[in-house]
């Protein structure tokens, strides 16, 4: 906030235009951590997406004269048992790891939002609803997506879905916990005996105040996602391998990490990197929406 | 006292029972056929047919279910595909390394995160503070067998101080099993001393706002005690609830974590279920780990008692 602040009606029309101009600079000074975070992010999203020109090889090129070499201008990640290419499997490798990490907090996000409002709304379904979460939750989120794995069978679409089911009642809970508080707000009182319908109160009211812890929780569901999905491709029930991911590249490193430590070291590295980025992507967004942070 | 208490026990059973129905409608739901995997390669249909019958998986969901609860509730998890042996059994074997590794962790993990969070909320918006935060990200953000290699290469490959698999049991003696567990236990305990010293600033933050916090220091306690005596007592209750919470996380690290190490525990078993599709080890694994968690939130619910005398049942 500027140090000299004006009052009265004007303040808000002529305040918003000057805090919305976005200077690099002072952002950065400001949210160095968020400003880290994005830019690792983006990082991330170029691998992924320039993956193609980025790799060197063929990520699934085997060679049978080139197996587990150390790290060289050649091959700038070594090679693994297969004689692949560590550095081209690392970069193809963001693929799954964002698809998963993005695509978990999208639909984990819309699903919890949609359950949270049914259960906020409805006396009827709110019990039977929140049992069936807070079943849900009971189960370590790691084990209950090892179970779906088992279940559906190993592909990154049912990572994508076994994770989501584990991280909605998260967000179904957030939300029904805002309807519950927001229902008794006096202005909600007053919109709903003014005759508003429950979807223009929702739109209106609900929505604006539940969007900004919902997407601070969107943010560290995506890092949690890109976490159970690396653990889940370590212990063989995650992305298969012919699909790279940061996960099942270090499981094809994992016998013999003492003497060729590179084939895990490097997928470790930009694995922790990406988590990282969208913590501290997810702590900035928090401290941003938070009016009490504000000084 | 005893009336709440018998009010929460009561509370938690249809989260049990819901637990169960989750756990067991996955098994019922998952394709292939358990019987044919018994039977072997060489089985006749009558053979396979026999089998199914015998185990029950002809009958249709409600009935399995009953039946299968019904056995859960005296302790019979059912019979895994792979080994034919009991999957309570089996469970009861790998127990130990487990528990061992996880019990450890929590008490380590208290031990080193309460005083962290204490120190980073009275040293607020210093370099200490703020160093000890950005760990804390740190702990967030490295999954957990990143920081098991990690640690392994830095102090077990290179310096050759610990050893880097398996495990002693505790009737092997006190020295080698702690020797043992040194590194899977700081593994696990990473993120949960994240967590847990996290949530220890942000409620200290809030507690030492507060007006009795001056009447302390205004009574001439000392800062140790203002701290420790006053300021964490009032704390105490968010704090244990997280640690409750984070039980989730430290199953979760044990699992992976015993895959790291080559610790012969539940989280091996677990793994090499999935890679046998042995589902009725999975789900008993599923359901054990899910009840353990339940039990350590009730007790966590009944110890507030214990840390804010103005709780009263």
């Amino acid at each position: 906030m500027t140090p000299m602040q004006k009052t009265g009606p004007d303040a808000a029309l002529s305040a918003a235009p000057a805090s919305k101009r976005l200077r690099p600079g002072r952002f950065l000074r400001r949210w160095p951590a968020l400003s880290l975070g994005l830019v690792l992010l983006a990082l991330a999203c170029v691998m992924a997406v320039f993956a193609p020109l980025l790799a060197t090889h063929d990520p699934q090129a085997l060679d049978a004269t080139q197996r587990l070499k150390p790290p060289s201008a050649e091959a700038w990640f070594g090679t693994d048992m297969m004689g692949r290419d560590v550095y081209s499997r690392v970069i193809y490798g963001a693929r799954v790891s964002l698809v998963v990490g993005f695509g978990v907090a999208v639909l984990a996000t819309a699903a919890g939002m949609a359950i949270g409002l049914v259960a906020g709304f409805s006396r009827l379904l709110d019990s039977i609803i929140m049992r069936i979460m807070d079943g849900l939750m009971a189960i370590p989120s790691i084990l209950l997506a090892i179970a779906f794995m088992a279940m559906l069978g190993s592909s990154v679409v049912n990572v994508i879905v076994a994770v989501t089911i584990s991280e909605i009642p998260r967000v179904a809970r957030l939300v029904r916990s805002t309807v519950l508080s927001l229902r008794e707000q006096t202005y909600v009182e007053a919109a709903i005996t003014s005759g508003a319908s429950t979807l223009r109160i929702i739109w209106r009211h609900i929505l604006p105040n539940a969007m900004p812890p919902v997407l601070v929780q969107a943010t560290y569901i995506c890092a949690s996602a890109m976490v159970i999905e690396a653990i889940l491709s370590f212990i063989g029930a995650g992305t298969p391998p012919d699909i790279p991911s940061w996960g099942n590249i270090m499981t094809e490193g994992r016998a013999l990490w003492q003497v060729k430590p590179h084939i895990v070291a490097f997928p470790a590295v930009v694995l922790s990197l990406t988590v990282l980025a969208v913590n501290l992507v997810g702590d900035g967004l928090r401290d941003m929406l938070d009016p009490r942070r504000k000084s | 006292m005893i009336k709440y208490i018998l009010q929460r026990l009561l509370a938690t059973v249809p989260v049990v029972v819901i637990v169960a129905l989750i756990v067991f409608s996955l098994l019922f739901l998952t394709p292939g056929d358990p019987a044919a995997v018994m039977a072997g390669d060489q089985a006749t249909p009558e053979q396979i047919a026999q089998i199914r019958e015998s185990l029950g998986l002809d009958q249709p969901f409600l009935p399995r279910l009953l039946s299968w609860f019904g056995a859960v509730l005296q302790g019979d998890l059912g019979t895994s595909i792979f080994t034919g042996q009991p999957v309570t059994k089996m469970i009861l074997e790998r127990i130990g390394p487990t528990f061992s590794l996880m019990l450890v962790t929590l008490v380590f993990a208290v031990i080193v995160a309460v005083p962290v969070g204490v120190i980073a909320a009275y040293r607020h918006n210093t370099l200490l503070d703020n160093a000890i935060m950005a760990a804390a990200v740190l702990g967030f953000s490295v999954p957990v067998f990143v920081l098991g290699y990690l640690l392994a290469w830095l102090l077990a490959s290179n310096a050759q101080l610990l050893p880097v698999q398996g495990y002693r049991p505790l009737s092997d003696g006190v020295g080698p099993w702690l020797r043992h567990l040194v590194l899977p236990v700081l593994t696990v305990s990473g993120v949960y001393i994240a967590l847990i010293a996290r949530i220890t600033r942000t409620t200290m933050l809030e507690v030492l706002s507060q007006d009795y916090i001056r009447t302390a220091r205004a009574k001439g306690a000392s800062e140790r005690a203002v701290l420790f005596v006053h300021a964490l007592r009032n704390a105490s209750v968010q704090v244990v609830t997280v640690v409750g919470l984070g039980v989730a996380l430290l199953i979760g690290g044990a699992v992976v974590t015993e895959t790291v190490f080559s610790i012969p525990g539940l989280g091996r078993l677990t793994v090499d279920a999935i890679l046998q599709r042995d589902y009725p080890v999975i789900q008993g694994i599923i359901l054990l780990f899910s009840f353990v968690y339940v039990l350590v939130n009730l007790l966590v619910d009944l110890s507030y008692v214990l840390f804010d005398p103005r709780i009263r049942y």
